[in-house]
């Protein structure tokens, strides 16, 4: 088992656990070099360790949450394309603008099926980023999205579409070339989609941003994922009119994955392993993937009809509201 | 009147652009009788309150379409006294329990007193000329009619009588986005609704939406972009992102005129910019167009 990250990267409240594993991975080294016998000492270490985990990360707050879903090792949509999927069959552009790297779309293969996968991608190195515009979307992002959930209708394959975005960009092109209206067609069309939609939020739910490609059948949240009206910042920015109160935005928000569920907004959580995804993006990937197909698995059995009918229902009783 | 409309005029020049309520206050602190004079925002000029209701709240004096509250504009768009408001019965809650600088609760009640409804927005059956239509009107001085579970219920229960009952759906939108205090359940709106809209789509309904200033974020990125017909008033604000945000994104100056009406116009996104006086028998012709 390793325990050390490889990451120089550390979230300030997994200060005490980084030391602790730098510690173990030391004593590992140590061992292996001199091949004196430390076992007790490793089990004791490790151990408190696994504690330390199972304390932290067993009462993350809001704010936290948002950190670990941001976190730079997190997984991200190209990590769950290559672990959860097959003979990937990248598709670009979306023949009206531009290619948008935000958002990567193509045919692949999950377990016994053929589909679609619709997926926001923030870039890895500074390169990737700039690239991907830190998986902000442009409009013409949407309209590839759209374009190619269109062409999976067409030859009936399921869509799978993976959220990880802080938002929409609110750039200048942006507006001018439609992005309110490219995330709203994408709303309305995704409602009638004759296939069956999964969405997973692996990472960020940042508003419209996310949902332009999240309206789903099936929509589930990893357990350190955020998803909300608006980023804590921004919602710090507003409400409280300083830019610093975004950790108790975080928590007014109730932005986590318990309480999205509470309000049905998203119908399952996909546990995360112990220490967040980004300690262990094998086992993380199998979740995700297993998720996939047992959902795809269950919506393949809808007749069409039956299938738009649900995903409307399931729309239709979110929000709450009294009756005078 | 009109020599004082010039001096004004040249002293507002100076000042920076304000809004029509601080206006209204400027009033209580002159000599003037409250609200019986206001001062236009855009020309700064003197109007009487009289006329510029007789003149659908648009100056006389430099055309600035003032904003109107959710009654005003139903009752400037449909037949006289033929405008019946549904669904007033429903109130929001504050099921996240949220509080920033106030207690959501607390802005809701205030709300409500200040503008007499429960929510931001006043919906129901009218006649437009004759012509029976389902009208949803957004109110700005509630949450800058932002919207939440209520204004997306009613909004969907107003497209869904549309389809029941083979009714043209108008919205006369105004929004700041979808509604924080509520959480994720305020985007979720936005989905439910254009999910609605799709389904008068498939009816072959007819959904004409308004588009007045100011509408942005989650408003506009779901239902007021889905028109079959998209009409704005004149200079509008209209966008996903608020210009605020915008700039300190790009860092750099907008362009002139970015976000209105015209401009979306220029670029494709609105089918017609309507001055307010026009607005009846422009949708009375879109209807008749539509066989509706
Ligand atoms: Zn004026």
């Amino acid at each position: 088992m390793s325990t050390a990250t490889s990451s120089t990267f550390e979230l300030d409240f997994e200060r005490p656990l980084i030391q602790l594993e730098n510690q173990l991975a030391e004593l590992e080294n140590h061992a292996d070099e001199t091949g004196v016998n430390i076992n007790a000492e490793l089990r004791k270490l490790r151990s408190s360790h696994t504690a330390m985990l199972k304390k932290i990360y067993g009462k993350l707050s809001a704010w936290n949450t948002v950190k670990v879903a941001r976190h730079p090792d997190r997984p991200q949509s190209v990590d769950y394309i290559r672990m959860c999927f097959k003979d990937f069959c990248e598709l670009h552009g979306d023949r009206r603008y531009s290619d948008d790297n935000a958002i990567i779309t193509g045919f692949a293969r999950v377990g016994p099926y053929k589909c679609m996968v619709v997926a926001q991608a923030k870039g890895k190195d500074v390169k990737e980023r700039i690239k991907c515009n830190f998986g902000m979307p442009h409009p013409e992002g949407y309209r590839k999205a759209m374009l190619k959930m269109k062409l999976a209708e067409k030859y009936n394959l399921p869509i799978v579409t993976l959220v990880d975005t802080p938002g929409a960009y609110p750039g200048v092109g942006a507006e001018e070339r439609g992005q309110a209206e490219a995330i709203a067609y994408n709303l309305q069309e995704m409602s009638r989609l004759k296939v069956p939609v999964v969405s997973i939020v692996i990472g960020e739910g940042g508003s419209g941003g996310a949902l332009g490609i999240g309206v789903a059948d099936r929509v589930a949240m990893l357990q350190y994922a955020w998803y909300s009206v608006i980023s804590p910042e921004g919602c710090s920015s507003i409400l409280w009119k300083t830019g610093d109160k975004a950790p108790e935005a975080a928590e007014a928000l109730k932005i986590t994955a318990d309480a999205n569920k509470k309000v049905g907004v998203i119908d399952d959580i996909i546990d995360e392993p112990l220490g967040g995804a980004h300690r262990n993006k094998e086992l993380m990937g199998d979740r995700v993937q297993k998720w996939i197909v047992q959902n795809l698995r269950e919506l393949k059995r809808f007749k069409v009809e039956n299938l738009v009918s649900k995903r409307y229902d399931r729309l239709r009783v979110i929000g709450q509201y009294g009756e005078e | 009147m009109a020599k004082s409309t010039t001096q004004t005029q040249s002293a507002a020049a100076k000042q920076p652009q304000r809004k029509w309520d601080e206006v209204v206050e400027t009033g209580k602190r002159t000599d003037i009788p409250e609200g019986l004079w206001l001062r236009c925002p855009n020309c700064a000029a003197m109007v009487y309150r009289k006329s510029l209701e007789q003149n659908l709240h648009v100056c006389p004096e430099c055309d600035h379409h003032m904003r109107v509250d959710a009654d005003t504009r139903a009752r400037q768009l449909c037949d006289p006294d033929s405008f019946e408001p549904m669904w007033e019965n429903l109130v929001p809650v504050d099921s996240l329990n949220f509080t920033d600088l106030k207690a959501y609760k607390d802005v809701l009640a205030s709300d409500r007193k200040k503008t007499g409804h429960a929510d931001a927005l006043v919906c129901g059956k009218g006649f437009i000329k004759g012509r029976g239509v389902m009208l949803a009107c957004m109110d700005f001085r509630f949450r800058g009619a932002s919207m939440g579970s209520v204004v997306g219920e009613k909004i969907t229960r107003c497209i869904e009588m549309g389809i029941e009952q083979n009714l043209p759906v108008i919205i006369a939108s105004c929004s700041g986005g979808a509604r924080m205090q509520e959480g994720s359940q305020s985007l979720m709106q936005m989905a439910k609704t254009s999910a609605a809209l799709a389904r008068l789509d498939d009816a072959g309904g007819l959904f004409i939406s308004l588009l007045t200033d100011p509408t942005t974020g989650g408003v506009t990125a779901s239902f007021a972009m889905l028109g079959d017909v998209i009409i704005a008033e004149p200079k509008a604000l209209i966008g996903f992102a608020g210009p605020r945000v915008i700039a300190n994104t790009v860092r750099e100056e907008l362009p002139e005129g970015f976000q209105r009406s015209e401009h979306l116009l220029a670029k494709g996104f609105v089918d017609r910019v309507i001055h307010r006086a026009d607005l009846r028998s422009e949708i009375s012709r879109i209807i008749d167009y539509a066989g509706k």
